[in-house]
């Protein structure tokens, strides 16, 4: 995996050219060498490993660690990742096709429509971790007065805070005031 | 134990009206500009009731409550920010004299925590300040019986001002500016709101709080701060189609304070509604613990006061 590995550090998880990104959610023992175990599966069948999370300190009620491994593939390799993973006895909990492992909602309070809505949406897209999914607007006193909007946003996993910096700094640009999620902890 | 107690707001006379059934005794009760001391035990009723009725507290001068033989003074003055005066020189002197301080003032608690640590350090009494954060809730004591490197991160909300009008707004689709209007005329609000909407008391609290987990090195010039007055009513119902709501939330770690307006789960724990605060204590082993309850007033107030009072080793 070594080429494509080198490529991924830098590039997005793009979709095209044949190979499509997975998020693959283990719970791995806590010993020495598993997670090393883990990896050997997912290169030796195709596919090429984009990122591993894992909270540190973060441990399930059976005492196992939750990890959570972005990686890309051809999507027919997909299939014989995971079960490879299951063979080398890796607790494999969710495998999804699903590039986004986390879903935000943010509310942007301000000119919204006066100041290029559709230019702050596309600078909110251009973060390479982030997609909107669905945007709700309100504008109770018209379109020229302030009114308030929730953007709903799929990010990569481990990547909101990196998105919602990116929401602040058109925010700031624009003179928004945002009314984040609260991220960490069980709110 | 003997309490000198300097402030006669809402705190400062709760505290000196309930001292005797937590089984203390009030030498000195000062305000601004008078001051009672009685080794004896003074007169609350008696004083108080003077005050009430436009006369002096006392016949003494507010200075004199420091030569008083007593074993606590209870800082309840206006909290100031910046130099924290006149109440960080009010502790620094009783700790000089080797007497312990209960704070409901959280200027020296927020702004000069490290000094007052220092000062402590070389008394043989000692500090607390429950009563800073949260009114009647236990939310120091209990960061303290977790031990302060075991917790990870505080959340919550400690303004019940901008908790009611968060509140309301979401309930009543009404605007920031009728609903302040009216926590005004309930009296949840004060003449002059702004330190509690623009998140200056609820980051003073959180900055407190760093400064627990830190062992200092925080001030209300390190937090993030966003008050709520520019949160719309229509920001509410966007999060309400979600089923979320806003809240004035504040956050603090060993990496900083943020207090500001966020959007947490509709039926969550941290959406308290009206004037009731909650935090939530992040532990590293043991999951998240959520104290509730309410979090001003002066009985409520006066009660964490008492409560640090009872903490206190003799002297
Ligand atoms: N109220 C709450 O729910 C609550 C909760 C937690 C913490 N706190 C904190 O507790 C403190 C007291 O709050 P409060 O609500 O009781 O305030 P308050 O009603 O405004 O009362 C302040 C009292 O301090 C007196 N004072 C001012 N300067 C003084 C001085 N140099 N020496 C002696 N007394 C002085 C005032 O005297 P005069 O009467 O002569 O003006 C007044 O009696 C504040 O720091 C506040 O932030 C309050």
């Amino acid at each position: 995996m070594s080429e494509l590995d080198e490529e991924s550090d830098d590039e997005p998880a793009e979709t095209d050219g044949g190979v499509r990104a997975y998020t693959v959610r283990l719970e791995l023992v806590d010993e020495p060498g598993e997670l090393l175990r883990t990896l050997e599966p997912i290169a030796n069948n195709g596919g090429n490993l984009l990122s591993i999370h894992h909270e540190r300190g973060n441990i399930t009620p059976r005492g196992h660690i939750p990890v959570e491994v972005d990686l890309e593939c051809p999507p027919d390799r997909f299939e014989g990742i995971v079960e490879a993973l299951r063979e080398a006895g890796v607790n494999v909990i969710q495998a999804g096709a699903d590039r986004y492992g986390e879903e935000l909602n943010v509310i942007l309070v301000g000119h919204l429509v006066e100041s290029d809505l559709s230019d702050t949406l596309s600078v909110i897209e251009g973060n390479e971790h982030a997609s909107l999914v669905d945007l709700s607007l309100a504008a109770p006193e018209g379109m020229d007065a302030v009114s308030s909007a929730r953007l709903r946003l799929a990010v990569d996993t481990g990547r909101a805070d990196d998105a919602l910096e990116t929401v602040r700094e058109i925010a700031d640009e624009k003179d928004f005031c945002v009314v984040e999620p609260l991220l960490g902890g069980d709110a | 134990m003997r309490l000198a107690i300097l402030g006669a707001g809402a705190v400062g006379r709760s505290v000196a009206d309930l001292a005797g059934e937590y089984g203390h005794e009030v030498v000195a009760l000062a305000d601004s500009s008078h001051a009672t001391v009685d080794e004896s035990g003074v007169a609350v009723a008696d004083a108080l009731g003077s005050k009430d009725a436009g006369d002096a507290l006392g016949s003494h001068d507010p200075e004199d409550v420091f030569e008083a033989d007593y074993d606590v003074l209870v800082e309840a003055t206006p909290t100031t920010l910046g130099d924290a005066e006149p109440g960080f020189s009010h502790v620094e002197r009783a700790l000089e004299d080797d007497r312990h301080v209960v704070l409901a003032n959280k200027g020296p608690v927020a702004e000069r925590y490290e000094e007052l640590r220092a000062l402590e350090a070389d008394s043989a009494g000692s500090i607390r300040f429950e009563a800073t954060v949260g009114g009647a809730i236990p939310v120091c004591s209990t960061i303290e019986d977790c031990t302060p490197q075991s917790v990870t991160a505080v959340r919550g909300v400690l303004n019940g001002t901008a908790n009611f009008i968060l509140t309301r707004m979401a309930a009543e689709g009404l605007d920031y500016e009728h609903v302040l209007a009216e926590a005004q005329d309930l009296g949840v609000a004060e003449a002059d709101p702004t330190f509690d909407v623009d998140g200056t008391d609820a980051a003073l609290k959180f900055v407190i709080l760093a400064n627990v987990l830190s062992e200092g090195g925080f001030s209300l010039e390190d937090a993030e701060v966003t008050g709520i007055q520019n949160v719309p009513g229509s920001a509410l119902d966007l999060a309400a189609e979600d089923g979320r709501t806003i809240r004035l939330i504040g956050e603090a770690t060993r990496e900083g304070v943020r207090v500001g307006p966020r959007l947490v789960p509709e039926n969550g724990a941290l959406a308290v509604t009206g004037t009731r605060n909650i935090v939530q204590i992040e532990t590293k082993n043991a999951g998240s613990l959520h104290n509730s309850g309410r979090g001003a007033g002066g009985p409520e107030t006066a009660t964490a006061v008492l409560s640090d009072v009872g903490r206190l080793p003799s002297l």
